[in-house]
C-alpha cells in the first residue's frame, strides 16, 4: 500500500541502523511513548538492530493497557443491565475487571457488542430507539475527536438513547509523571506520531525546555522507528533537549484545528487515573457543557462499587518500565493471550503480547 | 489502538457532520467520514482512524523524506565499497 510500503524497505533501514552505530558514544535510555510503536519495534526486531548500549523501555501509550480496573467494572454494570446495548472496540473485551470480563458477560447474556468505530455506535442508537446504547469511549488524543464527534452527531439528529462511557487518556501528563519521576531513567522520548498528527507538537515544547529531555515525535513503520531512534540519540549525543519532527508526513506543529475544536466543544479536561501511573492531574477528559447528559456515568448512577485489582499482574511495572514482560513470573505460563491476566496482554499494542506473539524465548534475547 | 492507516480519496459524498469518503486501502475500500478534515479533496491521501479522516497526509513531505533516505543509502554503500 502507498505510504506504507515505502516506509518499510529494508535497505533503507540498513542504511539508518549504520548511521546509528556511527553515532552512539555513550549508553542511553529511550522510550517510545506508544503502543503501537511498541509493536513495530518487537515485530521487526528493531531493538536487536540497535548498538548494546541503547536500551528502549515500551512507555504506557496503550489505552487499553491502561484503562484502570475500575472503569471495565463500570463497563461490566452496564454491559448487565437488561436496557443497555454496549458498544466496544474488540480490544476492550477481554481485559479483566475485578471479577470478569465483557467477554464473559456476553456470554452471560449481556448485550455486548464490537463496533469498528464510534459513530457505527450512534448508527446502532438510531436502529434501536427502544434501548440505551452505550460506546465504551477509551482512547488518547488521537481517538477523542472521533468520540466526540459521535456525541456531536448524536444531539444534531437528536438521539438520545446514546451515551458514552468516558476513559480518555492524553500523553503530556504521562510523559511529566514519568520523567519527572524518582529513578527515572529515561533520558529522551519519541512522542506517539498519531497523537500528535491531531493536537500537533507545541504542547512538548515546554514539556522538553522544563525537562532537559528530547522528544521526537515518530511515526509507526519500521524506517520511522529507526529515524526517530537516530534524532533522539543524535540529540542526547550533542547534549540537546529539544522537539523534533519526525513524521511530517503526518503532523506539523500546530495539528488539526477542526478536530481540537472539536474536542473542545465536547470535552474538558480532568483527573484520570492510569492503570501504572495512578491519578495524574487533567491527564483525562470528561463530557461538559451541553454535552454533559450523553455521560452514562451520570445517566445510570453508576454505582461506584470498589474494584480489586489482581495482586498477579505486573502490568503496572511493565507499563513504567520497572520490568520486562518476560519478568513477569506469569508471563507465557498462566498468562497468555487466550488466557490474559492482565491488559497488557490483551491489546495487541500491549507490550506482554507484543513480546509473547513475536519473542517467545525473549529471555534469550537482549532486550 | 491509535492505529490509523492512510488510503486514497475515491470520492466525495454529503455534507456537514455526515460529509463522508470512499476510500481505499490496497484492495479495499470503505466509508470514512471526513469531518475533522474538510480540506480532503478526491485523490489525497488521508491518514484514517476508527472510520474518520484525522489528517491529509502531505506528499511531499513523504517524497522529501524517502529521497533522503534513497541518497543517504547509497553514500553508505559508497562507504562500504571504498
Ligand atoms: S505477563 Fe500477564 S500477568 Fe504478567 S504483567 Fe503481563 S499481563 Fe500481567
Amino acid at each position: 500500500m502507498r505510504f506504507l510500503e515505502e516506509f518499510r524497505d529494508p535497505v533503507l533501514a540498513e542504511a539508518i541502523v549504520a548511521r546509528i552505530a556511527g553515532l552512539v558514544t555513550r549508553p542511553w535510555v529511550l522510550m517510545e511513548v506508544c503502543g503501537g510503536q511498541t509493536h513495530a519495534i518487537i515485530r521487526y526486531g528493531i531493538d536487536q538492530l540497535l548498538p548494546d548500549s541503547v536500551e528502549l523501555i515500551h512507555g504506557p501509550g496503550c489505552p487499553v493497557c491502561v484503562t484502570p480496573v475500575a472503569c471495565i467494572d463500570e463497563a461490566l454494570e452496564l454491559a448487565r443491565r437488561q436496557d443497555v446495548i454496549f458498544a466496544t472496540f474488540a480490544d476492550m473485551l477481554r481485559v479483566p475487571g475485578s471479577d470478569t470480563d465483557l467477554l464473559a458477560c456476553k456470554a452471560m447474556g449481556g448485550d455486548v457488542r464490537t463496533v469498528y468505530s464510534p459513530l457505527d455506535a450512534v448508527q446502532l442508537a438510531r436502529e434501536n430507539p427502544g434501548r440505551e446504547v452505550v460506546f465504551f469511549a477509551v482512547g488518547f488524543e488521537t481517538t477523542a475527536p472521533v468520540n466526540a464527534l459521535s456525541v456531536v452527531q448524536a444531539k444534531a439528529s437528536s438521539v438520545d438513547n446514546f451515551s458514552l462511557l468516558v476513559s480518555q487518556v492524553r500523553v503530556p501528563p504521562a510523559i511529566e509523571a514519568i520523567a519527572g519521576s524518582l529513578g527515572n531513567r529515561v533520558q529522551a522520548f519519541l512522542a506517539a506520531g498519531h497523537v500528535c498528527a491531531v493536537m500537533g507538537y507545541w504542547e512538548y515544547e515546554a514539556v522538553a525546555a522544563r525537562l532537559g529531555v528530547p522528544v521526537v515525535v515518530t511515526g509507526f513503520e519500521p524506517l520511522d522507528v529507526l529515524l526517530g531512534i537516530e534524532a533522539a540519540l543524535g540529540q542526547l549525543e550533542r547534549g540537546e533537549a529539544r522537539v523534533e519532527n519526525q513524521y511530517a508526513r503526518c503532523v506539523d506543529r500546530d495539528g488539526n484545528r477542526e478536530a481540537q475544536n472539536l474536542m473542545k466543544q465536547v470535552f474538558r479536561e480532568t483527573g484520570q487515573s492510569w492503570r501504572g501511573l495512578g491519578r495524574l492531574e487533567a491527564s483525562g477528559l470528561q463530557l461538559q457543557g451541553r454535552y454533559a447528559s450523553y455521560d452514562a456515568r451520570e445517566k445510570f448512577a453508576l454505582s461506584g462499587v470498589p474494584s480489586r485489582e489482581s495482586g498477579e499482574c505486573l502490568a503496572g511495572d511493565v507499563l513504567t518500565g520497572r520490568i520486562r514482560p518476560y519478568e513477569c513470573p506469569r508471563f507465557g505460563r498462566e498468562c497468555t493471550p487466550d488466557s490474559p491476566l492482565g491488559a497488557t496482554m490483551v491489546s495487541g499494542e500491549g507490550a506482554c503480547a507484543a513480546y509473547y506473539r513475536y519473542r517467545r524465548n525473549a529471555g534469550a534475547h537482549r532486550a | 489502538m491509535c492505529l490509523a492507516i492512510p488510503g486514497r480519496v475515491i470520492s466525495i459524498s454529503g455534507v456537514g457532520l455526515e460529509r463522508q469518503a470512499l476510500v481505499r486501502f490496497g484492495d479495499v475500500e470503505r466509508v470514512v467520514n471526513l469531518c475533522l478534515t474538510p480540506e480532503a479533496v478526491t485523490d489525497d491521501y488521508v491518514i484514517v482512524h476508527v472510520g474518520c479522516a484525522i489528517r491529509v497526509l502531505d506528499q511531499e513531505e513523504a517524497q522529501r523524506a524517502l529521497s533522503l533516505l534513497h541518497e543517504l543509502a547509497s553514500m553508505e554503500r559508497g562507504h562500504a565499497v571504498s
